[in-house]
């Protein structure tokens, strides 16, 4: 009963499927996986956005949303709709062509990201070999398609908020790739399906999840800051920036196109916080033995929920970061600090079995982490606080 | 030959048409992603993962980025007002661009007598990628890796400021 839970979306594919004629099972099989991707996903999409917008309220003592349905949780389909209707405005001087293709790309983009991830145990839509190289290449592409917004767009704020969303996203995507290289290193595999069963082991009903290993954690900790950067999230929200910096690449975007940009940050936070899950919280396998019986998928959408709600939480505690500040903490903090866990990681792999490994790759992390900070501290001077102006 | 081959071949080449012919450099600079994107669903065709997603990577996400950025800090890269959407060069261009596909061809040509002449359809994993980049190949990875870093570290000084130049 309960294996027939787990896979509960298979053996309904199977079902569906089975009614067509034999040499079309395949390919049906296939479209149905992509129909359930692009059904969840903006599925959750509207559920991260209400979930934003209350906990947010919440953080700043105001009430959030409350108007449509009962606790306002119907405001994401209000929403829809009013974008759906909503006039759709193209400037005059705007390059049509690449003005329209610009949000379709992001979103199509977006949601290729979400074939290799393992939503659950044997559900992934392609198991491929190089699976975390695709999903890379996907999440490389989507600067292109910010770029086109911005430049098609005729419009200086835009494009200069373009040029800064893309600068960004290619000082952030280093690290993103280094932090996870490391666990590549440790599984043998580009496979994301192998990475996840990797972690499926316990001992003593504990998960040997990547994260409770000292370079796994550096490396989450570093992953964790350069998917932030990545999906355009507040600390590092100044690619659009409202209330400070005219918006950014989809300032000349209305209707249901600018509705597109919002969904496809969206769907960018969730896969992003998908990989993430993958790589070093174990994917779909439950934290403790004893809950193995519950559902894996559940375990998976719990866990990106969970992230999403950080996310949510770290937007509603720290301020923005200053353009030349966000640079300098990509290339002078974030990179050294992967490299440097790539060597642990090398150390760990060839001091063999046993607990030295952890006493000496725990203390060169902790000892590099805790002098960097209070190297760079030193500088600082806390005094009473002091303004300056633009001149 | 497949449909999908001749698809994806047709795109490809449209797009490279595209480039050459266009009149705005942007557009041709969106054109060659296209023919990026073309190329690497090619080698995807041919069972060659690795290939094909670090064309992606490279090439669309950061080759095409570098391009568009130095076309719009080099010159204006606003639309010629005078109508028409093909380049009044575009002859010049085209001759351009089948002569270098004519000297590239050639030398592939020229190449293949110099080649072990192999049967077999070679079955390449990422793995297999790797073990010969850090087995077998790993000093000219390395010395790659030493002349890009000198790359950098030149293309930084020279868009360093000069000292009491900074603000």
């Amino acid at each position: 009963m309960l294996e027939k839970a787990d896979q509960i979306f298979l053996l309904l594919r199977d079902w569906l499927v089975g009614y067509l004629p034999p040499g079309w099972r395949a390919a049906a099989g296939a479209v149905l996986g992509v129909i359930g991707i692009v059904a969840v996903f903006p599925g959750l999409f509207a559920i991260a956005v209400l979930m934003e917008r209350k906990g947010l309220g919440r953080m700043q003592n105001r009430l959030g949303p409350n108007r449509v349905g009962p606790f306002g949780i119907l405001q994401p389909i209000a929403d829809a709709i009013k974008s759906l209707t909503k006039e759709d405005i193209v400037p005059t001087n705007a390059d049509a062509v690449v003005h329209f293709l610009a949000p379709v790309f992001l979103v199509v983009v977006a949601f290729m990201g979400f074939a290799v991830l393992p939503v659950g145990r044997n559900m992934v839509l392609v198991n491929m070999d190089a699976g975390l190289l695709f999903y890379f290449a996907m999440g490389a592409s989507t600067e292109v398609s910010i770029f086109m917004a911005g430049w098609s767009s005729r419009n200086k704020y835009s494009l200069l908020g373009a040029m800064r969303a893309v600068a960004q996203m290619i000082s952030y995507e280093v690290p993103l790739l280094l932090s996870s290289v490391v666990i590549v290193m440790m599984t043998g595999s580009l496979s994301l399906v192998k990475i996840v069963e990797a972690q499926n082991q316990y001992t003593w009903g504990l998960p040997h999840w990547y994260i409770f290993t000292p370079w796994g954690c550096a490396a989450f900790i570093m992953y964790a800051v350069a998917a932030t950067a990545e999906t355009n999230r507040s600390p590092f929200d100044l690619p659009e920036g409202e209330s400070e910096l005219v918006a950014g690449y989809f300032t000349e975007y209305s209707g249901f196109k600018f509705a597109l940009f919002f969904l496809g940050e969206y769907l960018g936070m969730l896969s992003i916080s998908g990989l993430g899950t993958t790589l070093f919280l174990g994917g779909w396998s439950a934290p403790l033995a004893v809950l193995n019986w519950v559902p894996s998928w559940i375990w998976f959408f719990s866990k990106i929920m969970l992230s999403i709600s950080v996310l949510i939480w770290v937007r509603g505690t720290l301020p923005r970061l200053r353009q030349d500040q966000l640079m300098n903490f990509a290339w002078k903090f974030v990179l050294p600090m992967t490299l440097l866990n790539l060597m642990v990681a090398a150390l760990w792999r060839f001091m063999g079995d046993g607990w030295a490994r952890w006493v000496v790759c725990s203390a060169i992390l902790l000892l590099v982490y805790v002098g960097a900070g209070r190297i760079g501290m030193r500088r600082e001077h806390f005094g009473p606080r002091t303004y300056r102006y633009a001149e | 030959m497949s449909f999908v081959f001749w698809l994806l071949s047709a795109i490809t080449v449209a797009g490279g048409l595209a480039a050459v012919l266009l009149k705005n450099l942007v557009h041709c600079a969106l054109a060659l992603t296209v023919v990026f994107t073309g190329l690497a669903l090619l080698f995807l065709q041919l069972d060659a993962q690795f290939a094909g997603f670090a064309q992606i990577l490279v090439y669309v996400g950061a080759v095409a980025i570098l391009v568009v950025f130095a076309i719009l800090l080099t010159r204006s890269s606003e639309t010629p007002k005078d109508g028409g959407v093909f380049s009044r060069t575009w002859m010049a261009g085209l001759v351009i661009a089948a002569a270098v596909f004519a000297v590239l061809g050639w030398a592939v040509l020229q190449s293949e007598a110099g080649l072990p002449h192999e049967t077999a359809v070679p079955n390449v994993t990422v793995q297999e990628i790797g073990n010969a980049l850090m087995g077998r190949y790993v000093l000219p990875l390395e010395i790659v890796a030493l002349l890009l870093t000198a790359a950098m570290i030149g293309a930084v000084i020279v868009a360093m400021h000069e000292k009491g130049d900074a603000k």
